[in-house]
C-alpha cells in the first residue's frame, strides 16, 4: 500500500494527478496481487520452507530499487510515445509496478501454507494473516500518506520498504537455519 | 440547473466534479465561482455583472502588469481556468494573440461557460488537461509561450506538482526569449518561505509583488527564460511610459496600471523577506500539504 500510494507521486511529473492516474495504479497493483496469490500459492505446494519464503521477501524487495533510478528514463520513454496520460499512466504503472507485486503477491497464500499444521485450523490461521496483512497495509497507507511523503524524498521511502523487506526475509532464513519456530504476521 | 438568471441572488449552481465541489453564487451583481474542497471559503474567480470587465480580484490586476515587460505577446499560457477572468482580459486587451488556458477539470469548463459566458474560439482556446502534461506535450512541440500564467488552484492550494522545481524548468522551457513568468501564490503559510526559495533556485530572482489589499503574492519573473545576469535591467522610467500606453485600455478593467508601473521598480529592488534556509520542494521532496498549516513565525 506504501508503494501503492507513493506510486501517485512518481506519475504525477508524467501523467499529471488526474483521477484515471490512481485508476491505473491501482489497477496494476490488483492484477499484480492477484498473480502473486495465485503463483505463491502453487509454490507453496512442493516442499514450503522458511528459507524459500525468506527469499521471496528478498527479491520482492531488491526489485523495488529499480524504480528509485529507473523511473524517470522509464517514464520519459512511455511519455514521448504514448499521447494519452490515461494509457500512459497504465503503461508506466505496469512496468514500473507490477513485477515486485507479483513477488510481493506470494508472501500471503505462502504463509497460510507454513503456518497450517491441520486442515481444521486453515480457517482461522488464513484469517489471521489477513488480519496481519490488512492491517499492516492500514498502517502502511497511513504513514505514508500522513507522515512519510511530507518528510522524507519518495526515493528514500522506497529503500526503507527495501530495507524492512530484505530484513524481514533474512529473519525467516535465521528462522529456517533454526528449524522449527514460530513465526508471526507480516504486511505486504 | 438554471441559466444565467439576472435576478435571483443566492447559490446558482453546485456541482461535485472529480476534483472539488463547485459552487456559483451571487450577490447583487457579483457572480462567484467557488471551490470548498476542504475549509478553504475563498472565492476563485468573480465576475462584475454590472460592469463584466472589471477585473475584480486585486491579484487578476495585478497580473496585468505582465504587458509592462512584454508589451505585444503573441502567444499565451494560462494554468487554471476559473471563470475564465484572465484569458478574458488578454483577450480583450490584446487583438492578435492566442491564449491558451489549461484547466483540468472539464466541470469547472463547462461552468465557466455556462454562468460566466466564457467562449473559447481560435484565438481564446481552452484544453481539458493536466498542466504538467500539457506543458510537457509542448516542449516536445517545441511551443513557446511569450507570457505563461500560473494559476492553478483547487479549493486548497496550488496542486503539488505543480509547485516543484522540476515543474518550473519546464515552464521555463516553454518560454520564448522574452517570455514572461506570473505566478499567482498565497504569502501566509509557512509554504510561502519553501515556495520563494524555490522560484529562486530556478530563476534567479524574481519581483516579490505584493499590494496591502490583498493576501495573494504575485512572483513576477520577466524575461524568466535568460539567466539571472543575462537580464536586461528593467528601467522604471520605460516602465511607465509603457504603462501610459496602456492606461486606456487598462482603464475598463479599473486596472491602475500606472500607479502600478510606479511601485514595482521598489519591489524588484527590495531584499528576500522570507526566510531562506528552507529546502525547495521538488518532486522527490514536496511538504506542501503540511507546510500549507503552518503559518509563518
Amino acid at each position: 500500500m506504501s508503494l501503492e500510494l507513493i506510486g501517485g507521486r512518481i506519475l504525477a511529473p508524467y501523467f499529471g494527478s488526474g483521477i484515471y492516474v490512481w485508476g491505473s495504479i491501482i489497477t496494476i497493483f490488483m492484477v499484480s496481487l492477484s498473480i502473486g496469490y495465485l503463483s505463491g500459492g502453487r509454490l507453496s505446494v512442493k516442499d514450503p520452507t522458511f528459507a524459500k519464503f525468506g527469499t521471496i521477501f528478498i527479491v520482492g524487495g531488491s526489485l523495488l530499487i529499480p524504480i528509485t533510478f529507473l523511473a524517470n528514463p522509464v517514464m520519459d520513454f512511455i511519455f514521448l510515445r504514448v499521447e494519452d496520460p490515461r494509457y500512459g499512466s497504465l503503461i508506466a504503472s505496469t512496468f514500473l509496478f507490477a513485477i515486485p507485486t507479483i513477488i510481493l503477491g506470494m508472501i500471503s497464500p505462502y504463509s497460510v501454507r507454513l503456518l497450517v499444521e491441520k486442515v481444521e485450523q486453515s480457517g482461522s490461521v488464513a484469517g489471521t494473516l489477513y488480519f496481519f496483512s490488512t492491517l499492516g497495509s492500514a498502517l502502511g497507507t497511513l504513514l505514508t500518506s500522513f507522515y512519510f511523503v511530507l518528510w522524507f524524498e519518495v526515493n528514500s521511502i522506497i529503500l526503507v520498504l527495501t530495507s524492512s523487506l530484505v530484513f524481514l526475509g533474512m529473519f525467516s532464513l535465521y528462522l529456517n537455519a533454526n528449524s522449527k519456530s514460530h513465526f508471526t504476521g507480516e504486511n505486504e | 440547473m438554471v441559466s444565467p438568471a439576472k435576478e435571483r441572488i443566492g447559490i446558482l449552481h453546485e456541482e461535485r466534479s472529480l476534483y472539488t465541489r463547485i459552487l456559483v453564487h451571487k450577490v447583487n451583481d457579483l457572480l462567484c465561482m467557488k471551490f470548498t474542497l476542504v475549509r478553504s471559503d475563498s472565492n476563485q474567480s468573480c465576475k462584475d455583472l454590472s460592469a463584466p470587465k472589471r477585473l475584480v480580484f486585486a491579484y487578476a490586476r495585478m497580473t496585468m502588469t505582465a504587458l509592462l515587460f512584454n508589451r505585444h505577446p503573441q502567444n499565451i499560457l494560462i494554468v487554471g481556468l476559473g471563470g475564465g477572468t484572465l484569458p478574458e482580459a488578454f483577450f480583450q486587451l490584446l487583438d492578435n494573440a492566442k491564449i491558451d488556458t489549461v484547466e483540468i477539470d472539464p466541470a469547472v469548463i463547462k461552468v465557466a461557460k455556462e454562468y460566466f459566458l466564457f467562449e473559447d474560439n481560435e484565438r481564446k482556446r481552452v484544453i481539458a488537461q493536466d498542466a504538467r502534461v500539457f506543458i510537457k506535450r509542448a516542449i516536445l512541440q517545441s511551443t513557446e509561450y511569450d507570457l505563461v500564467i500560473l494559476d492553478a488552484f483547487n479549493g486548497d492550494y496550488i496542486p503539488e506538482h505543480l509547485m516543484t522545481k522540476e515543474f518550473l524548468l519546464e515552464v521555463q522551457k516553454v518560454l520564448s526569449r522574452d517570455g514572461v513568468l506570473v505566478a499567482n501564490t498565497f504569502g501566509t503559510s509557512k509554504l510561502y518561505d519553501y515556495e520563494s526559495n524555490t522560484y529562486q533556485d530556478v530563476f534567479g530572482s524574481f519581483i516579490n509583488y505584493k499590494r496591502p489589499e490583498t493576501g495573494n503574492r504575485l512572483i513576477i519573473v520577466p524575461q524568466a527564460k535568460l539567466d539571472f545576469e543575462e537580464r536586461e535591467p528593467i528601467d522604471a522610467a520605460e516602465l511607465i511610459q509603457t504603462a501610459r500606453e496602456l492606461e486606456g485600455k487598462m482603464s475598463e478593467l479599473e486596472v491602475p496600471i500606472v500607479r502600478y508601473a510606479r511601485e514595482l521598480p521598489r519591489k524588484m529592488a527590495s531584499k528576500p523577506d522570507w526566510d531562506q534556509n528552507t529546502e525547495i520542494i521538488t518532486d522527490q521532496f514536496s511538504p506542501v500539504n503540511l507546510l500549507r498549516r503552518q503559518s509563518r513565525d
